[in-house]
């Protein structure tokens, strides 16, 4: 509805029933723009949200992963071997009984036994590691850029340990792993899903536009991408990389394998809205005006599609993450010294380690799952707000 | 329908020809060839190799010929005559060695295609009619899960409980004593006992997308005026749902078998190999790493071939059970 106003002095109505002002909740949502009615409809969807605060502080972590890991994720201390995990306490209670606040970790004691040559830690309360804020701690070199050695929490001490989530069996602090592991794991997610949107956007329109041969070629080669287990593909795919290539090269061709078989359900999408956008109104009447087929494509349709393209890039990200985790896992996918969470689940594959040092399983898993339910709450509140005219 | 068989039959085709080209892309992608690899071998044990030797083996094996040849005489040896090539690994055929693992494959996915069927049937039902009840948040929870856990972590996981409060042995088919065992009452309870684990792991997210979709349909049948009718008339609760809308919202069950089936056989892949289960997966992760590319390759295509099958039968189905499909 729109708000009348009058050029002259506003007529009195009298005390008419009618509405002809409208009342200011409506007026205020009436003219507002296509993006405030989608935040509108997104916002009231509170499980979406949550879920889009934690996309956005797995990216944050994913960003700062070297401030934040409380060590680098390949330093290793061979005489703490699957230790389990330390419990950040907040008090230590003095010689003389006061209690004061100090962030602290109570350190292990080891014991072998003589006949398994077992380690077996045991969490020792007497011992006590004082724990600080941006403490000095392993070097690093912040985004490749330039020399730094703060962490945001660290043992003050740089030569005492400090496992919140316990160790692997090198020895690596699983919490620093695990954070750096966001980084690729998110970011393989991303790039994947980039790739994914370029093609399936530039398919899905020239299959939606076009319809004919064209619409039929495209939607054959879908047909076979979308009807093969995915799996062995990537299997398949994935296994031919040169062992000799380095880890970036490796990254950058799992992210396209991974990528090359995701854009179908996007391109399907939009083909989908093309065909129903082709004979709206507003596309005849750019087609009148002599607009080029490009123009049309680029500058009137594409645009009503971006929060349906949105949605679906969003429920399309956890598939990327899930193979690419479970590639690394099989151990054809991402290899050390690169650390992403299909990495650190490889290390827990057998049920020895999972009995013995469960952490090594459960915190990665933990990672994955969290991710990929967020992704999806997420992309269901966006898929439900795409359309804010309906009903 | 005779008609509509072979137009869907006739369907295929292309899309088999494009899953070949899949599969032989796979195969001729790792660098270098079966020969290469030979004379590595030959080297490292410190045999001479006469170059001329090189050229005449490629000359037999074909590597010499243009790519579209070496094509034509793989798939012309799997349709003609059901020769899949040579495992290098093994030096033995691919064909001796492929059709029992695809067998167990196949057998496990039918079995969770109907844990599937069996599971989401009753809790999409109730699901729908109970809907915004604790019950049915409890089920959509449990399905939200289930679709977000990966199939290797749900069975590590598995694994885990099951060796620490089971004592079971987990991974395999089989206990050791039984696995050469003749078939027997025995061996049969203990392959059920074995087969829970991998038929929940495969089955679960397969399940909890078809909870979904059943809700969904289900719900938009029950607000429609032939079933107010048929309560209005009297009948019994239970059979104004199972009569009418279950049946109606029942297609998807058949149409799942097409989308279910690729992500099944996906899904035994990663499960077998993570628990050992003498399927194609553990047999076909080994022959990609070891690049022993015809067996892997002839995996690849079977599995793809095997899920347009699935394909085919499914849409065969919803064409028998639905009359509005096949005179379209």
């Amino acid at each position: 509805m729109t708000v009348h106003t009058f050029i002259d002095e506003e007529p009195d109505t009298g005390p008419s029933t009618t509405p002809l002002k409208p009342s200011k909740a409506t007026s205020d949502m009436g003219d507002a723009n296509q993006w405030t009615l989608i935040w509108y409809k997104f916002s009231r969807n509170k499980l979406a949200v949550v879920s889009g605060f934690v996309i956005l502080f797995f990216c944050f972590v994913g960003l700062f992963a070297e401030v934040l890991a409380p060590s680098a994720p390949d330093v290793s201390r061979p005489q703490f071997t699957n230790a389990p995990p330390q419990s950040l306490g907040l008090f230590v209670t003095d010689a003389d009984g006061s209690s004061r606040f100090q962030l602290h970790v109570t350190g292990y004691t080891m014991e072998v036994d003589p006949a398994s040559l077992r380690r077996s830690y045991v969490v020792d309360p007497e011992q006590i590691v004082p724990v600080g804020l941006f403490v000095q701690g392993a070097p690093y070199k912040m985004w490749g850029l330039f020399d730094a050695n703060i962490h945001l929490l660290g043992p003050t001490d740089p030569g005492e340990t400090m496992y919140l989530l316990g160790t692997d069996r090198l020895g690596r602090d699983l919490l620093s792993r695990l954070i750096h592991g966001t980084r690729i794991s998110m970011s393989i997610g991303l790039v994947g899903v980039s790739i994914s949107l370029v093609l399936g956007v530039v398919l899905g329109s020239l299959s939606g536009f076009y319809g004919g041969v064209v619409d039929t070629v495209i939607q054959r080669v879908i047909e076979v991408i979308s009807s093969m287990p995915t799996i062995p593909l990537w299997l398949g795919l994935a296994a031919a990389i040169p062992l000799t290539w380095s880890p970036l090269m490796v990254y950058f061709i799992i992210t396209l394998i991974v990528s090359l078989f995701g854009w179908t359900g996007l391109a399907r999408e939009v083909r989908g809205r093309f065909f129903a956008l082709r004979g709206e109104d507003f596309v005849t009447a750019a087609k009148l005006d002599g607009s080029s087929e490009r123009r049309v494509i680029f500058r009137h349709i594409l645009p009503s599609l971006t929060s349906h393209i949105l949605a679906v890039v969003t429920l399309a990200l956890p598939t990327m993450i899930v193979a690419e985790t479970a590639l690394s896992f099989l151990g054809i996918g991402l290899k050390a010294p690169i650390v992403s969470w299909g990495v650190l689940l490889q290390e827990a594959q057998n049920v020895r380690t999972i009995a013995n040092a469960s952490w090594q399983l459960v915190w990665p898993a933990a990672a994955v799952v969290v991710t990929v339910l967020a992704y999806n709450f997420l992309g269901d509140g966006l898929r439900d707000a795409a359309d804010p005219y309906e009903s | 329908m005779v008609r509509y068989i072979i137009k869907r039959v006739l369907y295929m085709i292309p899309t088999l020809f494009g899953l070949s080209l899949i599969a032989f892309m796979i195969i001729q992608l790792p660098p270098g060839d079966y020969v290469t690899s030979m004379i590595a071998s030959m080297q490292d044990s410190g045999a001479n190799v006469d170059p001329r030797q090189v050229e005449r083996l490629r000359e037999i094996y074909g590597f010499n010929d243009p790519i579209w040849v070496q094509y034509f005489k793989w798939i012309s040896g799997i349709l003609l005559r059901g020769d899949f090539g040579y495992s290098f690994e093994w030096n033995r055929p691919v064909a001796e060695l492929i059709w029992e693992r695809m067998g167990s494959t196949l057998a496990i996915s039918i079995a969770s295609l109907l844990f599937v069927w069996a599971v989401a049937l009753p809790i999409g039902i109730y699901s729908a009619v109970r809907r915004h009840t604790i019950g049915d948040y409890v089920f959509t929870l449990v399905g939200f899960i289930g679709l977000a856990v990966p199939n290797f972590i749900l069975a590590l996981t598995l694994m885990y409980f099951s060796y620490r409060y089971f004592g079971q042995s987990v991974g395999g088919l089989f206990s050791p004593e039984y696995v050469d065992a003749p078939w027997s009452w025995g061996k049969f309870v203990d392959l059920l006992g074995h087969l829970w684990i991998p038929i929940i792991v495969i089955g679960t997210s397969g399940t909890a997308a078809l909870i979904r979709v059943l809700r969904a349909n289900l719900s938009d049948e029950l607000h429609k005026p032939y079933v107010i009718t048929a309560k209005a008339k009297g009948l019994p609760g239970y059979k104004v749902v199972l009569k009418y809308p279950v049946r109606i919202a029942l297609n998807p069950f058949v149409s799942a078998i097409g989308w279910i089936l690729p992500e099944l056989i996906s899904g035994v892949t990663i499960t077998a190999i993570v628990l050992n289960l003498p399927t194609a997966g553990p047999l076909l992760l080994r022959s990609l790493i070891s690049q022993d590319m015809y067996l892997a390759g002839s995996f690849i295509l079977l599995m793809g071939v095997l899920t347009l099958i699935g394909m085919l039968v499914s849409d065969l189905l919803l064409a028998l059970l639905d009359p509005r499909i096949r005179f379209t």
